[in-house]
């Protein structure tokens, strides 16, 4: 069913995640868990490169054919690259929502937010709770 | 919430289900596009048990529906269904149902889920009131179970288990037989602009039909249908849905309904309808399609030149066309196909243009199909 969630990076209570790259920048998207809610996405509204943005706040808009959904940061920050593919491909999303359909690239303002966010025991904790 | 008898069956099918109207419905059983798109290559089974019916009988029934219905049903014969709009004095649209003539002064109403008890308690007030003592209305909802059998497969599906031929049972026509031995109402319509079937039978032996059904298609690729994919085939050809692209303070001839409104006839609703068509319809509701990326929703607002004019009232991504298609409320002289919009998605203004409806006609209609029923 589920796909497993990487160790490898970080989520939000919002189902994003995030991966540090190790340079001051992070790649996010959406969880498994998000996208199998969403089930097809049929668009995605991409930031514009140089969106400053604060933690939790709407960073991009995922659609599927029956709902409009934020994207929330999951740190604060300033976009720095899209992934372009979703235009013509935002299923990618759900094909590969820890690959290949990420979704912005940030640099980022306050490193010390990651810490905030859930591990992948954390998150798979959240989400079975969520679901009681 | 209310459950339909196939509630069950959805959950065991792994249906997300919903609140429709105070209905525990099934929104989807893997995804809508899917789903949509087997209705339209192969078949779709619907659970749409939350409709209601009414009937209406006995001596003057021919009569008290003439006053309330503003299409002339004169002329109808048994075994034909007509479309029609229940209109208010104003002219608004209380609902628009479909009209089964079962036997002689034995009318059956099909209306929406969400507009049932209303309609209802007005018809009951009209025979009241204006004294059609010999008229019995009952509401048979809770008696009657429905389903939907809609697509390119479905009278080869329904035909193994109706002894009657199904291939001569026109378009908006219907007969009273038996399915599985059971019996229903099997008409030649729906909401997906595909060939298909309803289906009405007791409501407490509904789930046998559907089982059976599911069974029966298997080797043509039928499929259970979600009510999400219920609502993008609808849109796409163009068929509108009541309390989002119409209410009351709709009337028929800014929806193109005209066409099943009689003026010649007294009902109620007439003289407020003759005054707006003297004074001219001010608004229209149109179809659109964008061609720019992005999908215009219900409550969305439409612009032109920078002025505020209208407004979205149905929107989605077509999973036929794949691009996004909806409907929208807009000044009579905007109305016209080519015509250049604006819609307001979010913060930013997309372009659309106004497109003669359907979005979507099938390529090989059913021999008897006639848009004019």
């Amino acid at each position: 069913m589920s796909k497993v969630n990487p160790t490898d990076r970080r989520y939000t209570r919002e189902h994003e995640w995030v991966i540090d790259n190790g340079d001051g920048s992070v790649v996010i998207g959406i969880t498994d868990h998000a996208q199998e809610l969403l089930t097809d996405i049929v668009f995605v509204e991409l930031p514009e490169i140089g969106k400053q943005v604060k933690q939790l706040e709407a960073v991009a808009v995922v659609e599927s054919v029956k709902s409009v959904s934020d994207v929330y940061s999951p740190v604060t920050g300033e976009v720095i690259e899209a992934n372009q593919k979703l235009e013509q491909n935002p299923e990618l999303i759900n094909q590969d929502p820890y690959g290949k359909g990420w979704i912005a690239k940030l640099r980022m303002e306050q490193p010390e937010e990651l810490q905030a966010l859930l591990d992948a025991t954390g998150y798979e904790v959240f989400i079975a709770a969520e679901q009681h | 919430m209310n459950k339909t008898p196939l509630y069950n069956s959805h959950v065991a099918l792994g249906a997300r289900i919903i609140d429709f109207g105070g209905w525990a419905m099934p929104v989807q059983y893997t995804n809508v596009i899917e789903e949509h798109l087997t209705t339209r290559s192969a078949a779709g089974l619907f659970d749409i048990c939350h409709m209601g019916e009414i009937d209406v009988k006995g001596k003057g029934s021919f009569d008290f529906l003439q006053h309330v219905l503003s299409r002339n049903i004169d002329g109808q014969k048994i075994g034909q269904m007509k479309l029609s709009v229940l209109a208010n004095e104003e002219g608004g649209i209380m609902d628009d149902l479909t009209v089964y003539l079962l036997d002689e002064n034995h009318y059956r109403l099909v209306t929406n889920a969400s507009t049932k008890d209303k309609d209802y308690a007005w018809l009951l007030k009209v025979k009241d009131q204006k004294g059609f003592t010999q008229v019995e209305i009952t509401d048979e909802t809770d008696n009657i179970g429905k389903l939907d059998l809609q697509g390119p497969q479905s009278e080869d599906i329904l035909q193994q288990i109706v002894p009657a031929y199904l291939h001569s049972l026109k378009y908006y026509h219907f007969i009273q037989t038996k399915v599985l031995n059971i019996p229903a109402i099997v008409s030649r319509s729906g909401y997906t602009g595909e060939d298909g079937f309803e289906i009405y039978a007791p409501h407490d032996r509904i789930s046998e039909i559907w089982d059976r059904l599911l069974q029966a298609g298997v080797d043509y690729g039928l499929k259970p249908i979600g009510l999400g994919a219920r609502d993008t085939l609808r849109l796409e050809s163009g068929m509108m849905l009541y309390g989002n692209d119409m209410d009351e303070t709709t009337t028929p001839y800014e929806v193109v309904y005209g066409w099943i409104v009689n003026l010649e006839k007294d009902f109620i609703g007439r003289d407020a309808l003759n005054k707006h068509l003297s004074e001219g319809v001010k608004r229209k509701l149109v179809g659109f399609t964008m061609w720019e990326r992005g999908i215009a929703r219900h409550g969305y607002k439409v612009f032109k030149d920078g002025t505020e004019v209208g407004i979205v009232t149905s929107g989605t991504h077509s999973p036929t066309l794949e691009k996004a298609i909806g409907l929208a409320f807009v000044p009579a002289g905007l109305s016209k196909p080519g015509t250049i919009l604006d819609i307001q998605i979010r913060n930013h203004l997309v372009s659309a243009q106004v497109v003669p409806m359907p979005f979507y006609k099938k390529e090989k209609q059913y021999a008897f199909f006639n848009i004019f029923i």
